[in-house]
């Protein structure tokens, strides 16, 4: 009897120190990008060029080549990702959706830095070098499962009398599609999509040979670019101490943008207009 | 996205063939990795990976398991409804963040608090010799588990939502304790779903490339301390990428990126058959 109790309660007691041990890193780390940030960031370090180490200098072309290459990344994936996701709701019982529908779940585990090597040799091999284009390829490679998955699981929540009953005021199939399910579904699309937009603007791997780095501003598409995540990558391993303070500015702006955009995300999504 | 997923392994067989036909078979067996001399074996990586991809699970598995029941059967409503966001957040932090603090916080942590006192006791053991770097596969493990809790946890926390409330209740009822409840219901009745999360968080431990590389040393051995650096599939690929000179070096980092690829895929596909549409956090 005894026995038994105490196993209870030290399983209990296991259980409560998990959660606990697990909140360690995630304050560490949010402290520690606070504490060594925010005494890093200034408009200088927003709106500068990188320097060499000693004098000063920002991340502010890196600030812009994030944008630039998640800006591409949208581009090339969402409207795919949201085509081929319209595609698996609205004829989910052919064998050729059910296959995309199973490929769709397991891309989203590819290992970032496959998507790297893929759009080398598409874009970098073929077209002369690092670009910015590049980088946002693979970062629409990466994207385009997610986004399918999502758009897929908006619209399948529309239920098929709402389908029907379009379907019986004699609208065509693909009006029915867009303008009854697509907007019906359009907050469950939106919210999958910001999130998964979020999710891939702090990826760092998929860049390293597509965007490459760049330490002057953006000088066109197909050009090298630098990135947020990048820059940060590259200070947080050079030998200079000033640099390390700044990739942790780097680190503090980065994820005030991808938090920010989670939480809005969230708490919009929690509310359901 | 078949297609998609077709010119995907097209492209990595593709460009990884020079390096597939000049080595065969022995890339897989080799442990030299010699780029001066032109001799290529992706050993040290693939066991790399699979070495610190593994203890990310030992310490990574029952962590989960413990928040998941944690946050379904322990934490009052309103401590679930605050940790359940704070812990998904850790999957939302990228990682080369991770990486950065693995550097500056948990590297030094692991040398000068860790190591010290597994050496002391553990010395005995090849996995605990010293000397201790703070740049390690234990550190890189550490930092993996790290990234898969929010994954692992989330999955089996909606895998014990989905147990039928009778069934738990049934067993109370019986006089069972809490624990007795979770063993003797929950897990057999959850452990499908379990399993796919166990192979999901795998498969994102597998495939990490930026944390991993910052913290564990990056050096091509088999070692043997886990207190020694090491080097991982997607670690060299990012690494040496760029400063690959000539194609057969190329080549063959393409090939361990086609390896790469084929591994994170099979577990990815077991996980798959186990749990469809699951959302992952951090993801979608």
């Amino acid at each position: 009897m005894l026995g038994r109790k105490l196993a209870d309660r030290l399983f209990t007691g296991f259980c409560i120190a998990s959660a606990a041990l697990a909140l360690i890193p995630l304050c560490s780390m949010l402290y520690t990008i606070i504490a060594k940030g925010v005494s890093v960031i200034s408009v200088d370090f927003l709106t500068q060029l990188p320097a060499p180490a000693g004098e000063g200098g920002g991340f502010g072309n890196a600030i812009q080549g994030s944008f630039i290459v998640v800006g591409i990344a949208s581009a090339i994936g969402i409207p795919l990702g949201v085509a081929a996701g319209m595609y698996l709701a609205e004829f989910p019982n052919t064998k050729l959706s059910r296959a995309v529908s199973f490929t769709a779940d397991v891309l989203t585990g590819v290992p970032s830095i496959i998507t790297g090597i893929f759009a080398y040799a598409l874009i970098v091999v073929n077209f002369g070098g690092f670009s910015a284009l590049a980088g946002g390829v693979a970062l629409a490679t990466m994207m385009i499962p997610f986004i399918v998955r999502t758009t897929e699981e908006a619209m399948k929540l529309v239920p098929w009398e709402l389908r029907e009953a379009s379907l019986a005021l004699g609208a065509p199939r693909w009006r029915t599609t867009l303008q009854v399910v697509l907007s019906t579904a359009r907050f469950g699309i939106i919210t999958g999509t910001l999130l998964t937009v979020a999710r891939i603007a702090g990826e760092t791997a998929p860049l390293l040979f597509t965007a490459f780095s760049n330490r002057f501003w953006f000088e066109g598409l197909m050009q090298p670019v630098a990135t947020l995540p990048v820059m940060i990558y590259t200070y947080a391993i050079s030998p200079f101490d000033e640099w390390h303070a700044q990739a942790w500015g780097g680190a503090l702006v980065l994820v005030l943008m991808i938090l920010t955009l989670n939480i809005l995300v969230r708490l919009a999504a929690g509310r359901r207009w | 996205m078949l297609a998609l997923a077709a010119l995907l392994l097209l492209v990595l067989i593709r460009d990884s063939w020079s390096a597939i036909s000049t080595f065969g078979a022995g890339f897989l067996l080799s442990t030299e990795w010699n780029p001066v001399a032109g001799r290529f074996g992706a050993l040290p990586f693939i066991y790399g990976t699979l070495v610190s991809s593994l203890l990310a699970l030992a310490i990574g598995v029952p962590l989960s398991l413990g928040i998941a029941v944690y946050l379904t059967e322990i934490a009052s409503p309103r401590v679930r409804a605050i940790l359940t966001p704070v812990i998904e957040l850790l999957a939302a932090i990228p990682s080369v963040i991770i990486g950065l603090w693995g550097i500056f916080v948990l590297a030094p942590f692991v040398r000068e608090h860790l190591a010290e006192p597994l050496m002391e006791h553990l010395g005995f053991l090849p996995l605990f010799k010293g000397p201790a770097y703070g740049y390690s596969v234990l550190t890189a493990s550490l930092v993996l588990a790290i990234m898969i809790i929010p994954i692992i946890s989330s999955i089996s926390r909606e895998a014990i939502l989905a147990v039928p409330r009778l069934q738990k209740e049934g067993a109370l009822a019986l006089g069972a304790t809490r624990f007795e409840m979770i063993t003797s219901v929950v897990l057999p009745y959850a452990r499908g779903a379990i399993f796919g999360a166990i192979m999901l968080g795998l498969g994102r431990a597998i495939g990490e490339t930026m944390a991993v590389t910052m913290v564990i040393g990056n050096t091509p051995k088999l070692f043997t301390s886990l207190l020694h650096p090491g080097y991982t599939m997607a670690a060299v690929i990012a690494n040496e990428f760029t400063e690959a000179t000539g194609d057969l070096y190329l080549s063959a980092l393409i090939e361990i990126g086609l390896i790469l690829f084929i591994i994170s895929m099979l577990v990815n596909v077991l996980a798959r058959l186990v749990i469809r549409h699951v959302r992952v956090p951090g993801g979608a």
